[in-house]
């Protein structure tokens, strides 16, 4: 049987993937002189932004999802049950229904939106890399390599549409960052980080592996569609033919009606699918890591976690959730809401202690994920989209302000959050920049990006009512301002002068020229989207899918 | 018409923006540039403001005039919605007044007087920041008073806490950084509970039109939300305002706060609460406030009683004059908390005196800090009529208008705001609000027995000699103390000049002209009060 394959709906992946190939092999073949690290850059550079122009391109178009690698008409069939992937599909398709072929690999408006943060983000972190890269005891063509691979991970998960992609998807995001994590050789802390990565990482995925297999057991079908279908029996065909589109209080209903014919290793599979993606997405209780890694990995890697690892986290999250388990929201729902709380709440009170520029942000960013998780905590339809859209406000913020603690990490290399007084003074714009970063972080005008992304997603959960939910996020929101806040006051004032200080500071400007222009374009363009974001936060608001998620 | 609103946010925000190029020019000429940058940007926009009050059709104040609206945010449901109407048109006007005269008291003439914060200064106490940040300081304050869109206001209530912390924490006294971190985080509570009680209310009726749901009175909305919402939305405001249990910011902000920083927030900033209140609050939530405002009565006497006995204790001038606010915001709230027209046009013309009342006052006490290089009253000893005798005159003038003496502006919101709880709305327990009246009367005297007293200790008396001048501006910190030495030497310091009586004088004007014609603001909040409490 052949599969027909839609080139045009995988070419970023493509793109991304022979960009990797080609960054190796240019890496093996061309001359060891320092002109090389700046190509294969720029090579990388060019395969992002190729990948990124074509999510661009494909979400100009107008009319329905692409999808692609779908199960072949000739085995849809109760009979077909011969070939391989159809093995999978046990359901025959319901009568009466238009009975559309599963697919794996979908590419609608949820998909393109995490598709295209992932890449912008991207050509941040390649930005950064340049300058991190600079120095010069990073393989560069390893390091590209990975970043690349890394990418792809992110662009080809959130399109998946079945547990395999999904889980191939997620490890695809997860593994290069543990080799980027080490790549910094005899580098302690860097080794460090890279094996507690991984272990917490390899659990994590052996956690979720178990859940998935579960659900597979279960349902018999690995389509995520298919899933929700047959968790979702005794509802009538025209019900379950809407598919999850229905609202909340169909969904609870429907639960309901059929939680007594589940057998309860379903809920013990969403519990395992949840455990597993909080350790991804550093949800407490399976945090820990994040302020041990984020330090010691290089800081474009860090950012890469903060930002491009997370989002992946949770497109996977919202896509399982979401698609597969919606019949079980009332499992779900407020196992989220206590897990989202609890999160926001430790990550906080962790950040507030920190001296450390990027342990701050790493706890930070694990209280900024209690914030992406707390509409989902409430209800399960219009809740996605604040989270998706408190998402890329955050990546925004957050990769430029990882993008100045780069800088400054070249200057300082403690990079304490007393490195930082008076960095107004030194370098204007960069402090600026900062500033304006913290303040969008900390939710408060001028930085109106982060205010409204708390809006959002406040009024989801006043909406759903969730008011326990609300003022906890309410107090957690005040803990965030008064770190974030202090460290922005830092950024004004005078740095004290201390002659050994001041000679450090030099001394570090002095050796740090190279590779200061691709952080500086990393900032600027950080700075130019959060500022718009601040002016017209209706850009990302009109990017979110207006309706469901396309199943497969 | 309706671009004057626009222009009045406009023209500052432009003026900030212009500060952020960098210029070649040398210190001395961008510091002459700073300062006429400075007065003309806030006199343009102070200027506008008074278009606007000559354009206001005075005949139908309660409809709202000048409007714009425009969609900003879809996906919120955010609109740019800016209007006027006769209770918002005064504080817009009091607000660009001070901070024009803020600049006045900054920039005019050569700027090395005391308090001339934008004088050159080693170390560099960076007047072009400074001029930055009291003009966004005006954008949020400007915003406050204009939004007509619920989500609007709070982006404009909160736009007003960086710029504040920072003129708090950058240019302020010796205490400063703790005091502007212990403001921020009070008032940052504060916003997130209101947040949570907007999108409550937005939820519930699904808009955020302030016109439409001062209009509704509350229909689409069940008792026991109502009372929720208030409870949210009043406690974000109570912290700003401040509120009894709520006030301990207070204190310290205005302690550690320079003039024009310590000016602006008990001018300003205090009534963006209060105006909370009377134009969100109140009208969107009646059921929310009749059930509430016994409690808001209670919390507003026990503040005008807690105001008054913290300030006959307190040692410090600007400390006490911080408190004083707490005791005469207990006042604005008891007025709001009668539910009545008479009370709310009690609160609203208290609020108005109290912004021009406390500014001169912290403007005076400011001056007298910088001269004597500490605000503690023993320390000043007393005498000061006969040293310092205009500024002595002058902070007398503020004291008697500020405990209400009758012919001057504070008279009339206390004495209305216990006229209305002597007759609460229906539906109010009256023996309880007699009881309130009578406490809040005990109030009145317990604040003319504390200005008097300060009074007595300040500016009569005997002078004692000012050799303590070197050791206090040592421990004052903020002042140049070679200025203060010198002072000292010659045992004899300036008294009123020149750029402080341009910066008073307006002040003393307006509490004479409101002391003595009180209809000239009840005339314009009148109609809008019976608007908005739906009373005849």
């Amino acid at each position: 049987m052949i599969q027909s394959i839609d080139y045009y709906a995988v070419a970023p992946l493509l793109i991304l993937a022979l960009t990797a190939g080609l960054v190796l092999i240019l890496d093996a073949f061309l001359p060891h002189r320092p002109y090389v690290r700046r190509a294969l850059g720029g090579v990388t550079l060019a395969g992002v932004t190729g990948a990124l122009a074509v999510v661009v391109s494909q979400a100009m178009r107008t009319g329905g999802p692409l999808k692609t690698f779908c199960v072949p008409d000739g085995l849809l069939g109760p009979s077909g049950g011969a070939g391989g992937g159809a093995a999978l599909l046990t359901v025959p398709p319901v009568a009466g229904q238009a009975a559309a072929a599963p697919c794996s690999f979908v590419v609608d408006d949820f998909t393109l939106i995490f598709a295209g943060l992932a890449l912008a983000a991207g050509i941040v972190v390649v930005l950064l890399s340049a300058a991190e890269l600079s120095s010069g005891d990073i393989p560069v063509g390893e390091w590209y390599f990975l970043l690349l691979c890394m990418l792809a991970g992110a662009v080809a998960l959130p399109a998946s549409r079945d547990l395999i992609m999904l889980l191939v998807a997620l490890e695809l995001v997860s593994l290069p960052v543990f080799a980027l994590t080490a790549l910094k050789r005899y580098d302690g802390r860097s080794s460090e980080a890279a094996v507690k990565l991984f272990l917490v990482s390899v659990v994590s995925t052996a956690v979720m592996l178990f859940g998935v297999s579960l659900l597979y057991g279960t349902t018999g079908t690995v389509y995520l569609d298919r899933i929700a279908q047959i968790l979702r029996e005794g509802v009538p065909p025209s019900i379950a033919g809407l598919s999850p589109g229905q609202g909340v209080a169909g969904v609870y209903s429907s639960s309901l009606e059929i939680s007594h014919d589940l057998p309860a290793v379903v809920t013990a599979a969403v519990v395992l699918v949840l455990a597993g993606f909080a350790f991804k997405i550093a949800a407490v209780p399976f945090h820990a890591w994040a302020g041990d890694v984020y330090q010691g990995a290089p800081i474009p890697v860090a950012a890469l976690l903060s930002v491009i690892s997370k989002a992946a986290g949770f497109a996977g999250l919202i896509l399982i959730l979401v698609i597969a388990l919606g019949s079980q929201a009332a499992t779900w729902v407020p196992l989220i809401a206590i897990i989202a709380a609890l999160t926001m709440t430790v990550g906080n009170l962790l950040a507030m202690r920190q001296r450390h520029a990027v342990r701050l942000l790493a706890w930070s960013s694990v209280a900024q994920s209690g914030y992406i998780l707390a509409p989902l905590g409430v209800r399960n339809d219009a809740a996605m989209s604040a989270s998706i859209a408190y998402l890329v406000f955050y990546a925004a913020m957050n990769i430029g302000a990882f993008a100045v603690v780069m800088l400054v990490s070249r200057r300082s290399s403690r990079n304490e959050l007393d490195d930082y007084r008076g960095l107004v003074f030194q370098n204007p714009a960069a402090g600026l920049a900062l500033a304006f970063f913290l303040i969008c972080l900390a939710g408060l005008p001028p930085g109106l990006a982060g205010l409204f992304a708390k809006i959002v997603v406040f009024r989801e959960i006043v909406d759903g009512g969730g008011g326990w939910l609300a003022v906890v996020m309410a107090v957690n929101t005040v803990i965030g301002l008064y770190y974030y806040v202090a460290w922005a006051v830092r950024i004004f004032t005078p740095a004290p002068v201390t002659t050994g200080g001041v000679m450090d500071m030099t001394a570090g400007a002095g050796g740090s020229r190279t590779g200061w222009v691709p952080a500086g374009v990393a900032i600027a363009l950080a700075a130019i989207i959060a500022v718009a974001f601040s002016i017209a936060p209706q850009i990302v608001l009109d990017l979110l899918p207006a309706e469901f998620i396309t199943p497969g | 018409m309706s671009w004057v609103l626009i222009a009045l946010l406009g023209v500052p925000l432009a003026g900030a923006a212009v500060l952020l190029a960098p210029s070649r020019t040398d210190a001395v000429a961008r510091g002459r540039l700073l300062r006429v940058h400075g007065l003309a940007v806030s006199g343009v926009t102070f200027a506008l403001s008074v278009v606007l009050a000559a354009g206001f059709d005075y005949g139908d104040a309660a409809r709202v005039q000048f409007s714009t609206d425009l969609a900003w945010i879809p996906g919120l449901d955010l609109r740019f919605h800016l209007g006027l109407d006769g209770i918002s048109l005064p504080l817009v006007v009091l607000t660009t007044l001070l901070t024009f005269l803020c600049f006045v008291y900054l920039c005019w003439g050569s700027a090395d007087g005391p308090g001339q914060l934008l004088r050159p200064k080693a170390g560099g106490n960076r007047p072009r920041a400074l001029v930055f940040t009291l003009l966004i300081l005006e954008v949020g304050m400007i915003g406050t008073f204009l939004a007509l869109d619920l989500l609007l206001f709070f982006v404009f209530f909160e736009v007003v806490l960086i710029p504040m912390y920072f003129v708090i924490a950058i240019w302020g006294g010796r205490a400063r950084r703790a005091a502007a971190i212990k403001f921020i985080l009070y008032t940052l509570l504060g916003s997130a509970v209101l947040l949570l009680g907007l999108l409550l209310i937005w939820a519930q009726t699904g808009t955020l039109d302030m016109v439409a749901l001062a209009r509704a009175q509350g229909a689409g909305m069940s008792r026991s939300v109502q009372i929720i919402a208030f409870i949210a939305v009043g406690i974000g405001f109570a912290v700003k305002t401040p509120m009894w249990p709520l006030h301990t910011w207070l204190p310290d902000a205005h302690t550690e706060a320079p003039t024009v920083g310590s000016v602006l927030l008990a001018g300003v900033l205090l009534k963006m609460g209060t105006y909370g209140f009377a134009r969100i609050a109140i009208p969107v939530l009646p059921d929310g406030a009749a059930a509430a405002a016994p409690w808001l009565g209670a919390f507003a006497v026990i503040g005008i009683i807690y105001g008054s006995l913290a300030c006959l204790a307190q040692r410090d001038l600007k400390r006490m004059i911080a408190y004083s606010s707490v005791g005469h915001m207990g006042f604005v709230l008891l007025g709001f908390a009668t539910l009545t027209p008479v009370g709310f046009n009690a609160a609203l013309f208290g609020n108005i005196a109290h912004g021009l009342i406390t500014a001169l006052l912290f403007f005076i006490a400011g001056a007298i800090k910088e001269r004597h290089g500490t605000s503690v009253m023993p320390a000043l000893g007393g005498g000061m009529l006969s040293r310092l005798p205009h500024l002595g005159s002058l902070l007398t003038f503020a004291c008697i208008a500020s405990l209400g003496l009758p012919g001057l502006a504070g008279f009339w919101g206390e004495m209305l705001a216990l006229l209305g709880a002597f007759e609460p709305a229906a539906g109010l327990s009256r023996p309880l609000y007699l009881t309130f009246m009578v406490i809040g009367g005990l109030g009145t005297v317990l604040t003319a027995a504390y200005f008097l007293l300060m009074l007595s200790r300040v500016t009569h008396g005997r002078g004692i000699k000012t050799i303590h001048a070197p050791v206090l501006a040592a421990v004052g910190g903020g002042t140049d103390p070679s200025r203060v030495a010198m002072g000292a030497g010659n045992a004899r310091m300036r008294d009123v000049t020149s750029y402080e009586l341009a910066a008073w004088v307006p002040l003393v004007g307006l509490i004479l002209l409101f002391g003595l014609w009180p209809k000239a603001l009840l005339l314009l909040t009148d109609p809008v009060v019976h608007t908005l409490l739906g009373a005849p």
